[in-house]
């Protein structure tokens, strides 16, 4: 006989997640592995000649990198003195303010950040996370993808994803020659939704940064980093590569932030026998080192990695942690299909969500996960009321609100139209009516009628040979009849030119106002400190449309 | 042996059937699922022989398939089951149907599957070639882009199926032919990284061990028995 209750336990939905037990000799084990170094440091004549208890003869070219440009050596020797159990402390602590953290936790060692957070329970880790985020105001950003890459469809879901509150949107491609049209449709849709919103294109490194050269992007984020040698290798690069290509960024006056994540160096064989965790922290001093003002990390898209191993999401949170204890902006992942459960899904996101990040999720997939070419975010498109509601319901701000179908309708038709001005004005393949319309009330790309691939990728292999830029697009979007975005569309440009928004988390509001660690540091003491919402933004999120209202109810 | 192989598919499907498995088998077409049922852990009827260095290929009409360190010795069946002598075959056929052929070469240096494919495709007459890894991730390359971009990229190995693998090969002939095939269509399984991705880390660790990266790709001769 098989057991009745065994048998509809077994048909749950988490049961379909995969788990494995841990396996440390291989690093498959998130935290506190037995063969993680002990922390330690020696400096001599302002030279590290010890790092993590590894001599400097012994080093490999991450613990070289680290130990030269990665931490602050003046403050080392004391920082590494105080216990870490004491350090835990004063980082739940609502007295010691983060001024006085940052000094410090950035004079440290990757094992001593391991060492720190041991003993801390997930509420202590959201506690420090809640004080330690750069920037006050939480935000949030969003994945803007589809299964076909239609560019029309990416605009209109770019103009509704900036109208639900999304500051950043990043796209990428199933077929890489797509990119650029992909990088324009999200330009275009994101500034008809709001002008201000910082919006990418996910791909090989040197095509993302021509595409952020001429404009068709605002910011970059997928520079990945790694916690040990092999996988670096692997990738035909090394920290220097990595803060070169940072350098490049910086040159051109364009927003970057690196990419790392626990499960990375156990997902492609080379972990060394350590912990998921200690790797981790390893890639965010080298994101340090390398001068990039944030981090996007949370495991990101090894997340079912950490996931199927005991303390592995507790993990996550703490690598979360680690990055803004670094004084680094953070895009804390949530950005990933986690489970089949939207038990264990939840949970999962109320770790960054309750506290609050720069960036909650490092992609909410803007569009049903059918269509998210990420592989699928934790969040979708079908979530956003739930979302919406988990707000309200904890008086939270996640970054989104409530919008009326009328207003979703209206913004993602005239990012269609818009970019339809824009493919006649560079000579792209048409734009018709019919597609105009189906993205306007497209849920999907199930809704979206198919365009010529061929001819499309010519195109855009075509349109890069030209030497498009968004200068471009500013002339072809007035010409066709959208000066206002072609406005917003030139004042994302200009911003090259001013630097403003390279500080530290920056994003751009609604008045083209830069918002950022430097004039928005966050200053949480404690209940009635830090970042509060407004009353208006309160009475936003409050607004559900299926709210009944008393008055209405006879 | 033999035993009639479509025989046992048809029974297999039949009893799937009966549990009413093809409603939620949409990751694995019910196909693969039966094959994964019938095939036993080794790879029967796959005969690798490996013969010296591999060489530079000067042959305009030839793409070069590389497989990964442990690929039909040390592992035989992609994550889902599917033999490596099936994965070959198919690949195999798709390029021949174009009039094209196909050589084979392992790549020892790295498990990274954009670094094999586009081995493959340094080593190829034509610049284009295969790269796939024991877990079934695949990747068509060509010589002239930089190693982490690509022609095509299969990231989901769990939803490669024979079929897909046959277009694959078809399409890497097509581009070896310089025409510009409509891509393989993408698919997309959001819940293939829940349920499988640990999993992939525990093979591609046990495929990464077999890396030597002082070992330059070798040729092999390839035989379905």
């Amino acid at each position: 006989m098989k057991s009745k209750r065994f048998q509809v336990l077994s048909e749950r939905p988490v049961n379909q997640d995969g788990f494995v037990a841990e396996w440390p000799e291989v690093g498959l084990v998130a935290m506190s592995g037995p063969n993680d170094p002990k922390p330690s440091i020696r400096i001599e004549r302002g030279i590290v000649v010890e790092l993590d208890g590894k001599k400097r003869e012994e080093f490999d070219f991450i613990d070289t990198f680290i130990a030269d440009y990665a931490i602050n050596l003046e403050k080392a020797e004391e920082a590494m003195s105080i216990d870490s159990n004491e350090f835990a402390r004063m980082l739940v602590d609502i007295n010691v303010p983060r001024e006085k953290i940052i000094p410090l936790s950035t004079a440290m060692t990757p094992a001593k950040l391991c060492d720190v957070v041991k003993d801390m329970n997930v509420v202590e880790l959201m506690m420090a996370l809640q004080k330690m985020r750069a920037r006050k105001t939480p935000s949030n950003q969003c994945h803007v993808t589809n299964l076909k890459d239609n560019p029309v469809q990416i605009a209109a879901d770019a103009a509704e994803a900036a109208l639900r509150g999304f500051d950043e949107q990043e796209t990428t491609v199933g077929i890489v020659r797509y990119a650029p049209f992909n990088a324009l449709g999200l330009l275009v849709g994101a500034q008809t939704g709001r002008g201000g919103i910082l919006t990418q294109c996910s791909v090989e490194e040197a095509t993302e940064l021509e595409m952020g050269m001429r404009g068709l992007t605002c910011y970059a984020e997928t520079v990945s980093v790694y916690g040990t040698e092999p996988v670096f290798v692997d990738g035909d690069d090394t920290p220097f590569s990595k803060a070169f290509l940072a350098s490049a960024y910086a040159s051109r006056g364009l927003k970057m932030r690196f990419t790392s994540g626990t499960g990375s160096e156990v997902q492609m064989g080379y972990a060394e026998g350590k912990s998921m965790l200690y790797l981790e922290a390893r890639c965010i001093f080298v994101t340090k080192g390398a001068g990039s003002q944030g981090l996007q990390n949370g495991s990101i898209s090894c997340i079912g990695v950490p996931g199927g191993v005991p303390s592995g999401i507790r993990a996550v949170l703490a690598e979360n942690l680690f990055t803004t204890m670094m004084d680094m902006e953070v895009a804390s992942g949530n950005d990933q299909t986690f489970s089949h459960s939207d038990i264990r899904r939840t949970a999962r996101t109320l770790m960054q969500m309750l506290p609050g990040t720069d960036f909650i999720f490092s992609g909410y997939s803007a569009t049903p996960n059918y269509d998210n070419m990420f592989a699928g975010s934790n969040f979708d498109a079908e979530d956003f009321d739930d979302y919406n509601v988990l707000q309200r319901d904890l008086k939270v701000d996640g970054g989104l609100r409530p919008v009326s179908e009328d207003e979703v309708v209206a913004i993602r038709n005239k990012a269609a139209r818009a970019i339809q001005v824009v493919f006649e004005g560079l000579g792209l393949p048409a734009i018709t009516d019919q597609e105009v319309e189906a993205a306007t009330y497209a849920h999907g790309s199930n809704d979206m009628p198919d365009r010529n691939v061929v001819e499309d990728l010519r195109a855009a292999d075509d349109m890069m040979k030209r030497g498009i830029t968004g200068i471009d697009i500013v002339k072809a979007l007035s010409k066709g009849g959208f000066d206002d975005v072609a406005q917003s569309v030139l004042n994302m440009l200009k911003q090259r030119v001013s630097g403003d928004y390279l500080h530290t988390s920056a994003i751009i509001d609604k008045d083209w106002k830069i918002v950022s660690a430097v004039n928005d540091l966050n200053d949480y003491q404690g209940p009635g400190t830090g970042y509060r919402m407004s009353d208006a933004r309160w009475e936003e999120i409050k607004a559900i449309p299926r709210a009944i209202r008393p008055e209405d109810v006879n | 042996m033999t035993i009639n192989e479509k025989l046992i598919r048809e029974v297999i499907e039949e009893v799937l059937k009966d549990f009413n498995m093809e409603g939620k088998t949409e990751a694995i077409p019910v196909t693969q699922t039966a094959r994964q049922a019938v095939i036993p852990s080794s790879s029967k009827g796959l005969e690798i022989i490996e013969s010296g260095s591999a060489a530079i290929g000067t042959r305009k009409d030839e793409v070069v398939i590389a497989v990964a360190a442990a690929f039909g010795v040390h592992q035989t069946k992609t994550i889902v089951g599917l033999p490596h002598t099936e994965v070959l075959r198919e690949i195999i056929a798709g390029i021949e149907e174009e009039g094209i052929s196909a050589r084979l070469i392992r790549v020892y240096h790295t498990s990274d599957v954009g670094f094999v494919a586009h081995q493959a495709a340094k080593f190829s007459g034509s610049g284009i070639g295969i790269g796939i890894q024991s877990k079934g991730t695949t990747v068509i390359h060509q010589k002239d882009l930089p190693p982490l971009s690509n022609l095509e990229l299969f990231p989901q190995a769990p939803l490669l199926d024979p079929e897909t693998y046959r277009s694959i090969g078809k399409n890497a002939a097509k581009y070896a032919k310089g025409e510009s095939p409509n891509p393989v269509p993408t698919k997309n399984d959001q819940m293939a990284r829940p349920k499988y991705q640990a999993i992939a880390a525990l093979l591609h660790i046990k495929e990464t061990e077999h890396v030597d990266r002082s070992k330059k790709p070798t040729a092999l001769q390839v035989k379905f028995n």
